[in-house]
């Protein structure tokens, strides 16, 4: 549910015949809240401009994947690129947003999601180019992890990009960077302000009356 | 022409200590026969230069399970715990670099450049390791172009020329490392006839395969 929410919300977020990557994980599961009538295309790292849903059993193919490898598909209009096209495309800006998971963000709006030292080493991928590249950056996750807050006054871990990300989507909030620090613009369906603050580590910059997450399709 | 040789030919010419480039990302155009051979070879203390090191004992994780690699150059080693095991114990030498960048060093041996100037990476710990030049005004992150001794690549189609085409996403570094490493050879899923890949369809110039993977 808590999940829902977020994937919910973010969808709003991105525009028609926009081009967008997902991150793997959690982001990935927006595109199901896209209707394919709005004409978003979205970019697959690997190599796939216009990825697709997941096949259906039976049609899946072995050279067709998303960059979490799993099997893909896709959409009339896609097309096929190698690995320095699709970072061309990244770097050169042409993404109009990418979405991805965090492990922290700060009151700076820098966003740590690659690694913790010593204990968890998945690599970058292809998460620095898409944050320090991409037109609009947007952190899809959780508000805390096992009850710990993610959303700190500075990030302790290694920092994915020196680069303010521009809106954080979670299950309880959407706050956006801005240069006076963390503003909270909406609140989940029946989550007070109150509860918001104590999940959050980081100060929180409240004007007026926080207003209700739309989450209608 | 080529004369294409079998995985087990191709691989007993690389020495140990040997560096090589493998294309694919996760499973999707990996020249898995020629990574077989080379497990099978148990040549060791070798560098593996690749977006990723595959899964735990499958892949590339094969050879990184039987402890013939002793440094791994790679963007993402989320999916091979070994991998992320060898980096936190230091069993191996493991170098991240972002996946864009790590392609444009290859591309750029491959192409004949000085090396490539970048953001990504910029107030991050990899720019702790690398240069970073301020030009006009603006800084970038210089990143070298990067060589290996050998190339290993995956293609959909070969022709006896060796002309590589490939499909769907199974390009990724392929091409890159084709142009890159200083012996390459290249896997094909099929070998056809001399002219059956168009012109329009190559992708790689056979030119700069070395040798072709005979089939199956």
């Amino acid at each position: 549910m808590s999940k829902d929410i977020i994937l919910r919300r973010t969808a709003k977020e991105l525009e028609p015949d926009s081009f967008v990557n997902l991150g793997i994980g959690l982001p990935t599961g927006v595109a199901a809240y896209v209707s394919p009538e709005n004409g978003i295309f979205f970019h697959s790292e690997n190599g796939l401009v216009g990825l697709g849903a997941k096949p259906a059993p039976g049609l899946e193919d072995p050279s067709l994947t998303d960059a979490g490898g799993g099997f893909a598909s896709a959409v009339p209009g896609a097309m096929s690129i190698d690995s320095n096209l699709s970072f061309g495309l990244v770097r050169g800006g042409h993404l109009a947003v990418t979405v991805l998971g965090g492990l922290q963000v700060d009151e700076t709006g820098r966003l740590a999601n690659w690694i913790v030292p010593g204990k968890m080493v998945p690599g970058m991928g292809g998460a620095m180019d898409l944050v320090a590249c991409a037109n609009r950056v947007i952190v899809a996750m959780q508000h805390t992890a096992k009850g710990a807050p993610k959303i700190v006054p500075k990030c302790t871990l290694p920092l994915t990009a020196d680069r303010r990300v521009d809106l954080i989507i979670t299950d309880m909030a959407v706050i956006r960077p801005t240069d006076a620090g963390l503003v909270l613009e909406e609140r989940a369906p029946g989550v007070t302000v109150d509860q918001i603050v104590e999940a959050t580590a980081a100060t929180l910059i409240i004007k007026g009356v926080v207003p209700e997450m739309d989450l209608a399709a | 022409m080529k004369h294409p040789i079998s995985p087990e030919e191709a691989v007993a010419g690389i020495p140990d200590g040997a560096s090589i480039m493998i294309g694919g990302f996760l499973r999707c155009g990996r020249p898995q026969r020629l990574i077989e051979a080379l497990l099978a070879s148990g040549k060791k203390n070798l560098t593996i230069i690749s977006n990723d090191t595959g899964f735990a004992g499958e892949g590339i994780g094969a050879l990184i399970s039987s402890g013939q690699v002793a440094r791994v150059v790679a963007s993402h080693i989320g999916t091979n715990p070994d991998t992320q095991k060898g980096l936190i114990e230091k069993t191996m030498q493991v170098d991240l670099v972002p996946q864009g960048t790590l392609v444009e060093q290859i591309r750029a041996k491959g192409h004949g450049l000085g090396g490539v100037l970048t953001k990504t990476g910029l107030g991050t710990i990899v720019a702790d390791e690398a240069e970073v030049l301020t030009l006009n005004g603006e800084q970038w992150l210089y990143a070298p172009p990067l060589t290996a001794d050998f190339g290993f690549v995956y293609a959909d189609r070969a022709d006896m020329v060796g002309n590589l085409a490939y499909t769907l996403t199974e390009l990724n570094f392929n091409p890159a490392i084709a142009m890159a490493a200083d012996t390459v050879f290249a896997e094909a899923r099929v070998i056809v006839p001399v002219g059956a890949i168009t012109p329009d369809d190559v992708r790689t110039p056979g030119i700069v395969i070395d040798h072709l993977i005979a089939r199956a």
